[in-house]
């Protein structure tokens, strides 16, 4: 799970990069259904058909064992996102933000994180919350629209999920200099922490994204800005972002950035630890690109069907990021079919879960809001949530009494 | 006359300028091969060209910032930002530089952009998708700010909005992109910042726009059931604010409800009911009343249907009004 060898020295650390003479942009520019350039060097621990592959600078160094348990991960995550997309269908959910094709991406980078390391995500990143062991509920109360996030962050370590794009790899910057103001840095005791920021490639043209990587830099902070290239913001091709590979952006802002197969789990998992052990040893930023797939909609108000080919779609349904470890588990007796099996039924109980609590979240109060708005006393505000608790009452409904 | 619903007279309206002036260019998140999330641009790429209708990078200051440019150059760029949450990435380009480049050239620098902005709530959305920004805007001296309320005045206002030199910050009312409505091709609406009464009332006016139009006149419909003449103002244009129409309907019926989506403090009604007490105060038969949202972020949605002023709110405004 380690990068091999030791430390990672500055110039092993950008171990993809080719450097800032590369010609680099080999971009078509904004067209369409732009063909994904993956002859790009990534690293890879396990291709697609399920073989382990040696890397020069990155390996996986978990037994099959901690496979299998990625692979229960992703599972399960993909049935979070296939449960979640249903209830919408149902009308139980307004919205929701499918990540299917991105399980390893997720999984793979989420069980990267040591005990102190804090997640700032974006609104698609159900499957780190089910890796940091969060009940998957937790994250319903936004898409049903009974809350507007509703969780404890520093309880989770799991920060509220993010619509406004690219705002949270700020927060993410801030809170690592606040880690390192702490001296949680470079003690090699078990105390350091680090930020990680996830982020879609439609992201990487905000002002706050580049902002983020100018703070880090310059702070040197112990942050991992973790972006999920999935090729499509909505209806636009990563080439309307970017004429040049986004891993290599790091090399601009001063810091190393590094392309991973975002559908390899054991190749993610390797790359972001690594990174986050940078962080903690005081080394400073990171990019990591993991170079993967939206296979569903955007969200579930979208219709891809109106930008995006169909042999896209093929083309990366042969690139499952559950597949190869599947073929690869299986293929050295880690698990069968019973284990398979076991894993669809405790898949199954999950979604079960998932649809019980789901119609159990409570409804919101509107007076809640008032009481919320502000943490210390506001006083016009408190005058307003009262004229509204007596108009609600002028209706003579019990059930819509009001706390202050 | 054709019957269509907003959005297709937003669509038809872009057209129509997109044919009229060759300097006309759409710019914004998605508006290419997906005609924007809403599909307000639908068609638009195909038809003229991805040199004039652009899918931009995501990201709004650019977005904006690069249409000041361009408008600079002599063209007419229509932005499109995606929600009235998004836009405040660019808001520093906005209110810094957008609204500020003519007087600060002395009159040399016209900035002739529309900046469009579905806005307001009603429609089930997660955060940052129904906020109600008019108030930042009509604040900012050198923007114009206006709203429209039915297809007709959404495909003229557009229109006119593009033709004018000034920078227009133009808020469609999300929750009405499929109400239908006639649109006369031919005759042209009111002018620009010209307020609209739609239903005569003696007793009390009700001022409002956008996305509460509607709200307003069905409520105004419901007094009448009870004998209640009830007027109503679509303000249309929120800066310059139309005062002419708004005193004359003020000094006409004594009392004046103000209604929108947006928060109390500091909203469009502060501005109105301070103007129409300083100049109608001896004709009033009651202080000016608001019926808004409240003064908190915009509801999860289960409970937006609390927050945002109904029929019943805008009644028990109007009995209030009455009772002085
Ligand atoms: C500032 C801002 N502008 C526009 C939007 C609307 N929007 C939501 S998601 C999205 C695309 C994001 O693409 P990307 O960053 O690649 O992430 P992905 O959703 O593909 O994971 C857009 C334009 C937004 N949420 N915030």
């Amino acid at each position: 799970m380690t990068q091999r060898g030791d430390a990672a020295e500055p110039d092993r650390a950008r171990p993809e990069s080719p450097g800032p003479e590369s010609p680099g942009a080999t971009s078509p520019g904004g067209s369409f259904g732009a063909v994904p350039r993956e002859t790009e060097p990534m690293v890879q621990l396990l291709a697609p058909s399920g073989e382990r592959v040696e890397h020069a600078h990155f390996r996986f160094d978990g037994d099959d064992r901690t496979i299998a348990g990625l692979l229960r991960d992703m599972v399960l995550a993909r049935r979070i996102d296939t449960e979640a997309t249903a209830l919408q269908r149902q009308g139980e959910l307004g919205l929701w933000s499918p990540l299917l094709g991105q399980e390893a991406a997720q999984v793979g980078s989420g069980r990267a994180f040591g005990p102190n390391d804090v997640a700032f995500p974006t609104y698609r990143e159900h499957g780190v919350a089910w890796a940091m062991g969060i009940d998957p509920l937790t994250l319903l109360g936004l898409f049903r629209g009974v809350s507007l996030g509703g969780w404890d962050p520093a309880e989770l370590r799991f920060n509220l999920y993010t619509v406004v794009i690219g705002s949270q790899t700020l927060h993410a910057t801030g809170y690592a200099m606040g880690i390192q103001r702490d001296g949680r840095v470079g003690n090699d005791d078990g105390t350091d922490a680090a930020t990680i920021a996830y982020f879609g490639d439609g992201a990487s043209s905000q002002g706050d994204v580049n902002e983020a990587f100018v703070f880090a830099a310059s702070a040197n902070a112990p942050v991992v800005f973790f972006c999920q290239n999935n090729q499509w913001a909505i209806s636009e091709p990563t080439s309307l972002q970017t004429r040049v590979p986004l891993y290599q952006r790091a090399h601009g802002f001063g810091f190393p950035g590094v392309r991973v197969d975002g559908n390899d789990v054991l190749a993610v998992h390797a790359v972001t630890e690594w990174a986050l052990r940078r962080a903690h040893a005081g080394e400073g930023p990171t990019l990591v690109e993991a170079y993967t797939y939206r296979m569903g909609a955007h969200t579930t108000s979208d219709d891809p069907s109106k930008y995006r080919e169909d042999d896209e779609l093929e083309h990366w349904r042969s690139r499952d990021p559950i597949d190869r470890v599947k073929t690869y588990l299986l293929g050295n007796q880690t698990i069968d079919q019973q284990w398979l099996d076991d894993l669809a039924a405790e898949s199954d109980r999950l979604a079960e879960h998932l649809r019980r609590g789901c119609r159990e979240l409570a409804d919101p109060s509107l007076a809640d809001s008032f009481t919320t708005t502000y943490a210390e006393e506001h006083a016009p505000l408190a005058a307003q949530a009262a004229e509204y608790a007596e108009y609600v009452a002028s209706f003579g409904d019990p059930d819509a009494e009001v706390t202050r | 006359m054709s019957r269509m619903t907003m959005a297709k007279a937003l669509n038809a309206g872009l057209r129509k300028a997109l044919e009229a002036d060759p300097k006309v260019v759409l710019t914004g998140e998605d508006i290419g091969r997906l005609g924007g999330v809403f599909r307000i641009t639908e068609g638009l790429q195909k038809d003229f060209g991805t040199d004039r209708v652009i899918d931009s990078p995501l990201a709004e200051s650019g977005i904006v910032g690069t249409a000041v440019g361009m408008a600079m150059r002599g063209y007419r760029p229509v932005v499109e930002i995606q929600f009235d949450g998004f836009v405040f990435p660019a808001y520093d380009q906005i209110v810094t530089q957008v609204a500020k480049f003519h007087h600060r050239s002395g009159g040399r620098v016209k900035l002739p952009m529309v900046i469009r902005i579905p806005f307001g709530g009603g429609i089930g959305a997660v955060e940052h998708h129904s906020e109600s920004p008019e108030a930042y805007f009509a604040h900012t001296p050198g923007l114009k700010v206006v709203a429209c309320s039915h297809p007709n005045d959404a495909y003229w206002m557009l229109q006119q909005s593009i033709a004018s030199d000034d920078p227009i910050i133009f808020l469609e009312p999300k929750r009405r992109y499929h109400e239908k409505g006639e649109v006369d091709e031919t005759a042209a609406s009111l002018p620009l910042h010209r307020a609209n009464l739609l239903r005569e009332g003696d007793q009390v006016t009700l001022l409002t726009y956008g996305p509460m139009v509607r709200t307003c006149l069905d409520a105004a419909a419901a007094a009448q059931e009870e004998g209640i003449g009830v007027g109503v103002v679509d303000l249309r244009t929120l800066s310059p604010l139309d005062l002419e129409t708004v005193y004359s309907q003020a000094r006409r019926t004594g009392r004046v409800v103000v209604v929108h989506e947006a928060q109390l403090t500091l909203g469009m009604g502060a501005e109105l009911a301070a103007r129409i007490q300083a100049e109608c105060f001896y004709e009033l038969e009651s202080p000016v009343l608001r019926v808004t949202g409240y003064d908190t972020p915009y509801p999860p949605s289960r409970v937006e249907s609390e927050y945002l002023p109904d029929l019943d709110r805008v009644l028990d405004a109007v009995d209030r009004s009455l009772a002085y």
